[in-house]
């Protein structure tokens, strides 16, 4: 089984949110990005372990620049087996899987997989855009997946339920919580991931169709107002003629 | 120029559909309504009453397969000339809008919470890094697809019942098997609940949920639990909000027992109005949250649901 796993940088889930340039750009200054938790947790360590089980190969692939191969590392360390760097910036979500969809319609995975979203843009965006340049079907917000052969089956939560689904390979799933559990690298995989592959590919000339103008922080909120334990009735009059949501 | 809205129907309509008829109304164009599935037409023609001049559906599309839905969007896009089109930002349409957006070359903005500013090209505003900022995103392509943030804006009656006409969007052989749903009967869809009762461990066991239940009732709330809850199986896993969980933005957010971490907040920041109730009174939810109440959750839930009793005989 040939799987890609798409992986993208994320700031490190306490980092201070700050923008730069006249509120235009993330302030990066002082924070740690790490492997977008939605790509290593569930879509990498789920792809591992049906490698584990039935064999194949596990690539990943991000879109991003040099200082972004110390997250590739890290994927690496969990035990992926080479790894695909193209050399961009990625700012768009269609810029960023026009390129992963080009390179993955050469090579012919039979798996494609993504995070259900970053933790920084939240756009759920770049697994179905992949899915539609490489024309194969998209299962969201996968929260389990099981093959036997060609034949994938996979639970995705719907709204207030579960639905399960069956497809063939190729296909392409969003992962969310559920796939699998979070895997820390041990000392061999992280000595073994400094020899692994790694090949950067050029940027294909690519538009963007949407770009991020400006950010603003939420108004500060107010002071949190205390209410007696013993007076309910309170609370509700507040909710009621104060707040006005009941 | 016309603005397509995608309107999941198999379930009946839902409150986001006509939040997002409504959205697309006010953006000031002629609005049809696109949709697959089985929906009973006098339904469906309520959408006018919302805004849509009429609604296009297609029987023989699977509305669980996103690549027959693109396509029929798709053809929906060409045979009427539009440039826009609408979802409300549900698991369809994280599925469709992006295959769409390749499909058409067209922009796409995840998760809008505001109608579009056209000063200086077309704009609208999302959450980003988790709830914790906004950001603008501006779409430069000529077609545009934004897919609409459930409770960002008021559904607002302006019309009548419109047409509902039989479509063949050409929606090709589906790939995507279904093989089972579970859906349970006659709860409040949580994503979509003006209100929501949330606990956490702070009930110290499953068999305690009955005072939360009985609150959410009376509220005619939505219940939701944090993830502890749901990951030690207390409570079933749709249920939970949170970075992994769900992510809702009702009105009135209650959150009983919940102590307030940061992976907590991200998924319910953008509730209009907080209310915590924890024993700790260093617990961080009372940072984020607009009204407190520190005390045990046993005493004051109970006192809480006799209010709301009492509240609501007044003002019925």
């Amino acid at each position: 089984m040939k799987i890609l796993v798409c992986i993208s940088k994320a700031p490190d889930t306490t980092s201070k949110i700050a923008f730069s340039e006249n509120n235009t750009k993330f302030d990066e200054n002082g924070v740690q990005y790490i492997v977008n938790p939605y790509d290593e947790w569930y879509a990498l360590v789920r792809a591992l372990e049906i490698k584990e089980t039935i064999g194949g190969n596990v690539t990943i692939i991000t879109v991003g620049n040099t200082a972004d191969e110390a997250i590739i590392r890290k994927a690496l360390a969990i035990g992926a087996d080479d790894a695909v760097r193209i050399d961009a910036e990625p700012n768009d979500a269609y810029f960023t899987a026009s390129q992963i969809a080009k390179y993955a319609k050469e090579k012919s995975f039979d798996i494609v997989l993504t995070g259900k979203e970053t933790i920084n843009y939240n756009g759920s965006q770049v697994g179905g855009m992949i899915a539609e340049e490489l024309d194969l079907p998209f299962i969201s917000l996968a929260t389990k997946l099981d093959l036997n052969g060609t034949t994938a089956t996979l639970e995705r939560e719907i709204v207030g339920g579960v639905q399960v689904v069956e497809v063939s390979t190729p296909f392409v799933a969003s992962c969310a919580k559920g796939m699998a559990e979070q895997r820390i690298p041990n000392m061999r995989g992280i000595m073994a991931a400094r020899t692994k592959p790694l090949t950067v590919i050029p940027v294909s000339s690519i538009e963007e169709f949407t770009s991020y103008t400006s950010y603003t922080m939420p108004d500060a909120k107010s002071a949190c107002k205390m209410i007696n334990p013993e007076n309910m009735d309170e609370l509700v009059a507040l909710l009621h003629n104060e707040a006005k949501v009941i | 120029m016309s603005t397509i809205v995608y309107i999941s129907s198999n379930n009946g309509l839902g409150k986001s559909a006509f939040e997002a008829i409504t959205y697309a109304k006010k953006m000031g164009e002629d609005v049809i309504a696109v949709t697959v599935g089985n929906a009973d037409s006098n339904v469906l023609a309520e959408l006018g009453q919302y805004g849509a001049s009429k609604v296009l559906v297609d029987r023989n599309a699977n509305s669980d397969d996103d690549q027959q839905i693109t396509k029929v969007i798709a053809s929906a896009v060409s045979s009427t000339g539009a440039n826009k089109v609408v979802f409300s930002h549900d698991l369809i349409a994280k599925a469709v809008a992006p295959r769409l957006s390749v499909r058409l070359k067209a922009g796409l903005v995840a998760g809008a919470i505001s109608l579009p500013s056209t000063d200086g090209g077309f704009s609208c505003k999302v959450n980003v890094f988790s709830g914790k900022a906004f950001g603008n995103v501006n779409v430069k392509t000529e077609n545009k697809i934004i897919s609409l943030l459930p409770n960002s804006i008021q559904p607002e009656v302006t019309g009548s019942n419109c047409s509902v006409e039989e479509f063949n969007g050409n929606a090709g052989e589906s790939k995507v098997k279904v093989l089972s749903t579970k859906k349970p009967e006659g709860e409040i869809s949580l994503p979509e609940a003006e209100l929501v009762v949330s606990a956490g461990r702070g009930l110290k066991g499953p068999e305690n949920w009955g005072m939360i239940e009985d609150l959410a009732k009376e509220l005619g709330a939505a219940t939701a639990c944090s993830r502890p809850v749901a990951d030690i199986g207390w409570r079933p896993h749709h249920e939970h909000v949170g970075q992994t969980g769900v992510a809702i933005r009702p009105n009135l957010y209650i959150a009983v027992g919940i102590s307030g971490a940061i992976q907590h907040l991200a998924g319910v920041n953008g509730s209009k109005v907080i209310v915590a109730i924890n024993t700790d009174a260093e617990a961080p939810f009372f940072k984020a949250a607009d009204y407190g109440v520190i005390g045990d959750a046993f005493d004051v839930v109970p006192k809480l649901v006799e209010a709301v009793k009492k509240f609501n005989a007044s003002n019925n």
